[in-house]
């Protein structure tokens, strides 16, 4: 009997271990099918998709037919998301820092409650609120519509930081006491022994934090639309507003026939959003590679 | 003297970085409460929303984001809990733990829309089931799942290791150590896990839009019949949570106090979180005491 | 042991519950299939609207008064989208498929096999901010103004103000109808666009020397509705033909409506629903237009 549990005890918690692994392959399969369909028997090269600005999907045949450009999408993705993470990084990694180093007791009480909350805070709320606070700040402050890149930004700036915070704490956290207590007893001050000693040892992990926080500024749908804009142009200023490949597919999805070719211009920016996380996943692979060595 | 003013200068911006978090949090929630907490009250929390008066409130749409919270969480917990327990004690190193490992580290980076579409592949148009409470609800699951099976895992493995070769010295099988010894003394980590994967979800939005639909139908709370498409039981309605609430009524609707029901939505969601938050650290400090006052 | 038994417990209560739940919805099935027309007094049985999510106030406001008078009916209106409804009617996953536009206008749906039920109408006005000085413009002038060869106020006889465009999604039963009627179907130029009628009527609102269109129910007087060709565009003006920015709502279904599904559409036609609830939420009842259109 007791055995017998332990065989189903076993195989039970496997199965759902392997669970894990079965929903992975199923999103991946399931997404990859729908959106490699644009190009599939279609005749519609990835190069035009990736590589071209002209989105006009219901343009007629007569016309020369849909143009399924998402290289505006992609961009403005990535621009958004790497400005979000260089106004978060280093704020971030400020108050990782103070939560360990400079006052624990007081960032431990206060600061690091407050940025669980950030955490919690739903990103529907984010937006809305940026499109009630900060688009009429930018608008008035700077002209222009207020939505715009900078809005897009300061809105996943706030959104991401808790998750380098937190991975750059437990990092700096982890770090052994004697490198500290070496650099003190070598009469370094505290910031001294921070900016040459904890800095540098902790960096792998707080890059890691970074890319973390990269990825989800990436992925993050609602909050972004709701600021940034929605114009399909590669953006040339941080005052004019652009576009991201997760509002590309917000705006569009329900409007569309499913299995139309817009439809699956759709899901192959989906696609595209998987494909990137998983970029996010080698990229902190080879961050974690290179702490060890 | 110059290195002891770097230092100076350096612990003053340290301070400044902290005191700008906290200013941005404390204005954030502070607007929204500023602006929400005076819309709430029982009729808004209770009566159900308009579509062209004004006056509606958000008690259908709050009864779905926890309904579906529970729903998800009934799936999540035992299935995180288990491959939690199997990662800590059971898998060996090798190709089939690397990959599940390496699959966590995957979902937990997608991003919930892109779960949300998988959802409506899946879940809605699959089985048909159509945009239910069910479809949301493991859309939901696959999105907290990888915290889930982390958080178990690391509660799991920070039990102390005595306490486990004890149990197996005395004789016990692993699975036995699992369920008498290591789950009962994991629980605090466990339970605060769980509450914090539930007020990570209770905001989502993005997911549940293709999953649980943005449409809430009438619910008759005196009908409990679970079949029926009225009663609020039922798992295959569709059900907008308070989060979609909010973006749709942003979007389409044509109530004349828009900004009323927002306001007042977006401050419940907040209040809820913060709710969220501060039972997690509580319930985890009050059974942690207990257990540790019972230990001695 | 005991510990074991009582997860096993709780994950069989899990499985049943499922299958409990699964089997009622095939049950629900069962009852729309083996729906036959029911006497006046007892109409039952369940119907499923998905689609247009401006048109979804509208069937949700009909479907609780339906219901309240006929206990044993349900009525489940969902969102999703006029793309959705219409896919889904098609497949048979949905009984009535709501669109803001003709099946025929969209790409990938068979609309010989839909059946288009006109429930209202909805007019569509090009907006203003208020301060840009103009409250007419000619159809031509609207056409350069959108496709981007017109940029100030000043050029159509306005304040000097640089225009602003403010579109909906590509999509969007509203920009389809506004581009096909109002700009002769000609390509517009880019500009913000924004998800939501809301939105977009807050950004004119704030924006000086913007410029987008909008469904008259949201029409206020924070913002300023364009003549076209010197017609104001209101409800007389779109019965009669002479404002020619409309569009139905429709409800299509796949076939000919039998059972429930034909009396809440006969009940959505009714008087009861195209005199009160249809004018209040800003529509015009399809019952009363004198003109009629085509795909």
């Amino acid at each position: 009997m007791k055995w017998k549990n332990e065989i189903l005890g076993k195989w039970t918690s496997f199965l759902c271990a392997g669970l894990v692994i079965v929903i992975t392959l199923s999103i991946v399969s399931f997404i990859g099918i729908k959106g490699l369909s644009t190009f599939i028997n279609t005749g519609i090269s990835p190069v035009d998709v990736l590589f071209s600005t002209d989105w006009i999907p219901d343009r007629p045949d007569a016309e020369g037919g849909p143009a399924l450009g998402i290289l505006p999408f992609f961009v403005g993705s990535i621009v958004v998301s790497l400005l979000a993470v260089s106004l978060s990084a280093p704020l971030s990694i400020m108050a990782a820092f103070f939560i360990n180093e400079i006052a624990p007791a007081w960032g431990k009480k206060m600061l690091q409650p407050a940025i669980e909350l950030l955490a919690g805070i739903p990103s529907v709320v984010y937006g809305w609120l940026g499109l009630s606070i900060l688009v009429p700040l930018i608008r008035n402050a700077f002209g222009g519509l207020g939505f715009s890149l900078l809005a897009g930004a300061l809105v996943l700036a706030v959104m991401i930081m808790p998750t380098i915070v937190s991975v750059s704490v437990d990092t700096i956290r982890a770090l052994p006491g004697s490198y500290k207590e070496a650099a003190f007893a070598l009469g370094s001050t505290r910031w001294q022994a921070i900016r040459t000693v904890l800095l540098p040892a902790a960096l792998p992990g707080i890059l890691t934090g970074i890319v973390l926080g990269l990825s989800r500024a990436f992925g993050e749908a609602l909050a972004v639309q709701m600021v940034i804009g929605n114009v399909r142009e590669i953006p040339n200023s941080l005052f004019k507003p652009a576009t991201t490949l997760t509002s590309g597919i917000t705006m569009d999805m329900g409007y569309t026939v499913m299995g139309s070719l817009w439809n699956n211009a759709l899901w192959t920016m989906a696609l595209l959003l998987l494909l990137m996380s998983f970029v996010f996943i080698i990229l902190i692979r080879l961050i974690g590679k290179k702490g060890l060595a | 003297m110059k290195v002891r003013t770097a230092d100076n200068v350096a612990t003053v911006f340290f301070w400044l970085a902290a005191l700008t978090i906290i200013a941005i949090l404390a204005s954030l929630i502070g607007y929204v409460l500023y602006h929400g907490a005076k819309e709430i009250d029982l009729d808004f929390l209770t009566k159900p929303a308009q579509n062209l008066r004004a006056g509606g409130g958000v008690g259908p749409q709050l009864f779905n984001s926890f309904y579906i919270l529970v729903l998800s969480m009934s799936v999540t917990v035992p299935i995180g809990l288990l491959a939690g327990i199997y990662l800590a004690e059971y898998a060996k190193r090798g190709f089939v733990t690397g990959m599940v490992r390496l699959c966590i580290e995957a979902l937990t980076s997608l991003p919930s829309i892109v779960v949300g579409l998988f959802g409506l592949l899946v879940f809605v148009n699959f089985t048909g089931w159509g945009y239910s409470l069910m479809s949301g609800a493991l859309a939901l699951t696959v999105i907290n799942l990888p915290l889930m099976v982390r958080i178990s895992e690391e509660a799991v493995r920070s039990v102390p290791g005595e306490l486990k070769e004890g149990s197996l010295a005395l004789g016990a099988t692993r699975w036995q150590t699992v369920i008498r010894v290591l789950i009962p003394v994991a629980l605090p980590a466990l339970i605060t896990g769980v509450i914090i994967t539930a007020g990570r979800v209770f905001g989502e939005a993005a997911a549940l839009l293709y999953t649980a639909g943005i449409s809430s139908p009438p619910l008759n709370f005196s009908n409990w019949d679970i079949t029926s498409p009225a009663s609020p039981l039922n798992p295959f309605r569709p059900a907008a949570t308070l989060a979609v609430h909010i973006w749709k009524i942003n979007s389409e609707a044509l109530i004349p106090d828009v900004r009323r029901v927002a306001d007042g939505s977006a401050a419940v969601l907040i209040l809820v979180v913060i709710t969220f938050n501060i039972l997690a650290r509580w319930v985890g400090r009050i059974i942690h005491g207990k257990m540790t006052a019972s230990g001695r | 042991m005991f510990k074991l038994k009582k997860i096993g417990l709780i994950v069989l209560a899990l499985i049943l519950t499922i299958a409990v739940a699964g089997c009622a919805g095939s049950k629900k099935e069962e009852n729309k299939a083996g729906e036959a027309p029911k006497t006046q007094e007892n109409k039952s049985g369940s119907v499923t609207a998905v689609g247009s999510t401006a048109l979804q106030p509208l069937v949700e406001e009909a479907a609780t008064q339906f219901m309240s008078k006929n206990p044993n009916a349900q009525i489940v209106v969902q969102g999703g989208g006029s793309g959705t409804g219409l896919t889904q009617v098609s497949q048979g996953a949905a009984d009535i498929g709501n669109s803001d536009v003709f099946a025929e206008e969209k790409k990938g749906i068979d609309a010989g096999q839909l059946k288009d039920h006109k429930v209202a109408v909805v007019g569509m006005a090009a907006v203003v901010n208020p301060n840009v000085g103009v409250k007419d413009l000619t159809q031509k002038q609207l056409i350069d103004i959108f496709t981007g060869k017109i940029t100030n106020w000043k050029e159509v006889g306005g304040a000097d103000q640089k225009i602003t465009l403010v579109n909906r999604p590509k999509g969007s039963g509203t920009r389809a109808t506004f581009k096909k009627y109002a700009l002769n179907g000609v390509e517009e130029a880019s500009g913000i666009e924004e998800d939501s009628s809301g939105t977009v009527k807050k950004i004119i609102k704030e924006t000086p020397g913007a410029i987008g269109y909008l469904a008259l129910a949201y029409l206020d007087e924070s913002v300023l509705a364009l003549k076209l060709d010197g017609v104001e565009p209101k409800k007389e003006n779109i019965v009669s033909g002479k404002y020619p920015v409309w569009s139905y709502e429709h409800m299509y279904t796949k076939g000919e409506p039998t059972g429930l599904k034909k009396e809440f559409l006969d009940y959505m036609l009714s008087s009861e629903v195209q005199d009160t609830i249809v004018p209040k939420l800003g529509y015009i009842p399809a019952t009363e237009m004198k003109v009629t259109r085509n795909p």
